[in-house]
């Protein structure tokens, strides 16, 4: 089949402002978005420019909008979309090139919950590992999926507003350290949240949700934490 | 030179081997980590099934049954010191991560579970044993998130998305590397006296692969460039299971969990090719048996794909017929709820990729190239060593899958990889910490970047007759047709000199971004380069092993030939061509012994 791809380009060395170009390729209905940007790099234009490794939606590098919606390029195929196709960068973090945007801030949000397990108690006397039961281990499994592709971060007009808000995967490495039952450091993470940067600014629109392709049901555990900083309980 | 770094370690590539070697470096040196990608975008994030370790958290184990395991699926390639060396310390390698914060999955006691993966087994009774201690079928991308975490914790100095493009050899001694930070184009030059490379294998060389775009063999392309030697680089592993087509991974834990591989005639069939272990059997052996079903006609529709079933009907019809228990000895059984809580990310690929439902359908299968056992020769401590005799060379490390240690041999035993990038990431961080605080800096060349500023020159000028993409598509088909997992003299004299023709036409090639913001196509064209070097080494050694053993199968010598071929291959470019030599393989506790599953 044939598809129109309509792809947003910016070059800072050449450009003075963004543009579109559009380019008719021959494609299968199950390749992915990510093939027929390798194509036009390939064979069309070479310059264009986009971030990509795994190409099978786990390690995060090819989120951008399709259709105007946050996807990763590699998860996403002709058949989910249609034969008119159009591509663009992410929202809210300034446009470096074509579909690369400056992951900066958002990596800067995420340092600032702590997001790492905090545990300075004395190991198991046996040296073994610290217990959790099936149920402790399920209470975070979600916000564990976490790829920290950024598709919710900048699908949120929240911090389309503000890149000062954490965002919410930020918030959802918070949730995946704060409900962990061997993580001792809950009390510090919660206070975090709490500033005005932090879950004050959700609005529970529920994008981030509806952009995760992992599918983490992130405006639950962004709900969670906003009951845990009220109630005190980590439940 | 405006650009000048000093580190007294500097670690190239930020998988679990890189970022477990800085987080041990920097507790004892000034240490830098520098990634051609953000650190949680390594591909260690797409390992699946586990990280193995005999924990014994179901059932017994111990450490010299995974030894003899890994020393058997490595057709007796493996060097048996360092082998011993890794299994000895999986449990606290392991143990380790679960300090660190990694949520593995828990036993009902709260224990990490485990479940069996291929090849690894009870010694006595020769069953699967349950081994591999998992989260889900994400453990990779645990480990990957849970070492960045500690690194930040401990805060670690982190150069991300910098392609590190060279290797500074002074006095025979490590100098530095040098990079090109993506975002502005500019070169840098890190100038450290101890380098450790963990820069991932080389799998993209091939048509149907597993791995990420990342995975073109950077790491072993310098090294080779500036004379070093590679080690066993014949050996490139198949995964028995790739989605049809697409070659993305579908965990051996699918097997584990009790899933069959079914015929086009609807029938099972590695309990012809492993009457013991049935489909746990090691990689080398299921990939060859999907193989041999294929050719014989009993592909699906006549088609080069079977199918992988983990529906529970399925799985509960044989396991009853194996006879196979949970750990209280009651018969296993499995519901569709327990397959998708196990396996979530495999049925999520199923339904994006195939719109197939693995609870209800069979997934279209087909062997997809996987993971690099050969690599940089090093001992067991990283140390790379660049001779017969194990040489070490001075400041220079490299682990996980760029290096060669060997702990995998011919053919490397699922969840191993996971446990070699820590157990030898750590080792490599301390030794390289340790030389650094003893050795000193070299003085840097006068034009460090030279060498660096001169590939790229060539790229940037060349005629612009050829096309990049079309050597690049030409030279993964001929990979994966003729040094894939049925080798012959002829299909490899053929590919070589395949390889020789896109070499010539990749000095035509010439990138038309001339900028210097991500110029992500120069970058790519580099990458070209480094996978028809690596292929070149690749497709030379395979025609030189005239045998077959693990992940090496040739048709034109079908058997394992111990008297003339258990020695290690060592590999050099001189002048363009490649140079081979031999080290011992080291045997401890183990004799060669045919090789049954």
């Amino acid at each position: 089949m044939q598809v129109t791809l309509k792809i947003f380009r910016y070059n800072p060395e050449v450009d003075k402002q963004f543009h579109y170009e559009t380019y008719t390729i021959e494609a299968e209905e199950n390749d992915r978005i990510l093939d027929l940007l390798e194509h036009v790099k390939g064979y069309k234009d070479g310059t264009l420019s986009f971030r990509r490794s795994c190409a099978h939606g786990v390690c995060g590098s090819d989120a951008m909008r399709i259709n105007g919606r946050n996807m990763l390029a590699c998860k996403t195929l002709v058949r989910d979309i249609g034969d008119r196709i159009t591509v663009e960068p992410l929202l809210g973090l300034k446009v470096v090139k074509d579909l690369i945007v400056d992951m900066e801030p958002f990596f800067d949000n995420y340092k600032k919950v702590l997001p790492y397990f905090i545990n300075d108690s004395p190991l198991p006397a046996d040296g073994r590992e610290r217990l959790q039961s099936p149920e402790q281990r399920a209470r975070f499994d979600e916000s564990t999926k976490c790829i920290l592709c950024a598709a919710c971060t900048t699908s949120c007009p929240s911090f389309w507003a503000s890149d000062q808000y954490y965002g919410p995967a930020a918030l959802v490495t918070a949730h995946r350290f704060i409900f962990d039952s061997r993580d001792e450091a809950a009390a510090e993470r919660l206070h975090i949240v709490a500033e005005t940067d932090g879950l004050a600014r959700c609005h529970t629109a529920y994008n981030c949700t509806m952009a995760c392709p992992r599918e983490i049901p992130i405006t639950k555990a962004i709900g969670e934490l906003k009951l845990a900083t009220l109630t005190g309980k980590i439940e | 030179m405006a650009n000048i770094h000093q580190f007294d370690v500097v670690v190239v590539g930020a998988g679990g081997a890189g970022l477990m070697a800085g987080l041990y470096a920097s507790r004892g040196a000034k240490t830098a980590v520098i990634s051609k990608l953000y650190p949680t975008r390594s591909h260690t994030g797409a390992a699946q099934g586990g990280i193995s370790a005999a924990l014994g958290n179901y059932e017994e184990d111990k450490p010299e049954w995974h030894t003899y395991d890994t020393v058997k699926g490595s057709d007796y390639l493996g060097d048996q010191d360092a082998i011993e060396f890794m299994t000895s310390e999986a449990i606290d390698a392991v143990l380790e991560l679960e300090h660190m914060g990694l949520p593995f999955d828990r036993t009902p006691e709260g224990r990490i579970s485990q479940r069996p993966f291929g090849g690894h087994t009870n010694n006595e009774t020769g069953k699967p044993v349950r081994r591999a201690a998992h989260a889900a079928d994400r453990t990779g991308h645990m480990i990957l998130q849970t070492l960045y975490q500690q690194c930040l914790k401990n805060k670690v100095n982190f150069f991300d998305e910098y392609q590190v493009l060279d290797f500074l050899i002074v006095n025979g001694k490590a100098a530095g590397v040098v990079a090109v930070e993506l975002a502005t184009g500019e070169l840098h030059t890190f100038h450290a006296k101890a380098v450790i490379f963990a820069t991932g294998g080389h799998g993209r060389i091939f048509e149907v692969t597993s791995n990420a775009y990342a995975y073109t063999g950077d790491g072993a392309a310098i090294l080779l460039r500036r004379g070093l030697p590679l080690e066993d680089m014949e050996f490139f592993q198949f995964h028995p299971t790739g989605i049809y087509k697409l070659g993305i991974l579908i965990t051996e834990g699918v097997r584990g969990e009790g899933g069959v591989l079914i015929n086009g005639e609807g029938r099972r069939f590695m309990e012809k090719y492993a009457p013991t272990v049935k489909d746990l059997a090691s990689r080398d052996v299921v990939s060859r048996a999907i193989y041999t079903e294929i050719r014989e006609g009993r592909g699906v529709n006549g088609r080069n794909y079977v199918y992988l079933d983990v529906r529970p009907e399925t799985v509960n019809k044989y396991a009853a017929m194996d006879g196979r228990t949970n750990p209280d000895g009651s018969p296993y059984t499995i519901t569709g709820e327990q397959v998708l809580a196990k396996l979530p990310d495999i049925i999520d690929f199923c339904r994006v990729y195939l719109g197939v439902d693995p609870i209800t359908q069979m997934m279209p299968i087909q062997p997809t190239a996987h993971y690099t056992m050969g690599g940089i020769p090093t001992n067991k401590y990283g140390e790379v060593v660049i001779d017969s005799e194990n040489t070490v060379f001075p400041g220079l490390y490299a682990a996980g899958e760029c290096a060669c240690v060997s702990v995998h041999g011919a053919n490397r035993l699922g969840t191993n990889s996971l446990l070699d990038l820590v157990v030898f990431g750590k080792h490599a961080g301390l030794k390289a910490a340790e030389y650094a605080k003893q050795a000193d800096f070299e003085k840097l060349p006068n034009d460090a970047e030279a060498g660096a500023r001169s590939q790229f020159e060539a790229l940037r000028t060349a005629s612009g007759k050829q096309n990049a993409f079309d050597i690049s598509t030409e030279l993964k088909k001929v990979m994966f047709d003729d040094v894939g997992i049925y080798r012959s003299e002829k299909g490899m004299k053929e590919a070589i000199n395949k390889i020789r023709e896109l070499q010539e036409r990749f000095k035509h090639v010439r990138v038309t971004d001339t900028g210097r913001i991500f110029n992500t196509e120069l970058l790519n064209a580099w990458e070209l380069g480094n996978m028809l070097e690596i292929a070149d080494v690749v497709a030379e050694c395979a025609l030189n092993r005239k045998e077959s053993r693990g992940g090496h199968s040739r048709e034109d010598y079908s058997e394992r030939d111990d008297q003339n071929w258990l020695k290690h291959t060592l590999a050099w470019k001189k002048d363009g061509r490649v140079k081979i030599d031999y080290k011992p393989v080291v045997i401890t506790k183990y004799q060669p012994k045919k090789r049954v599953y």
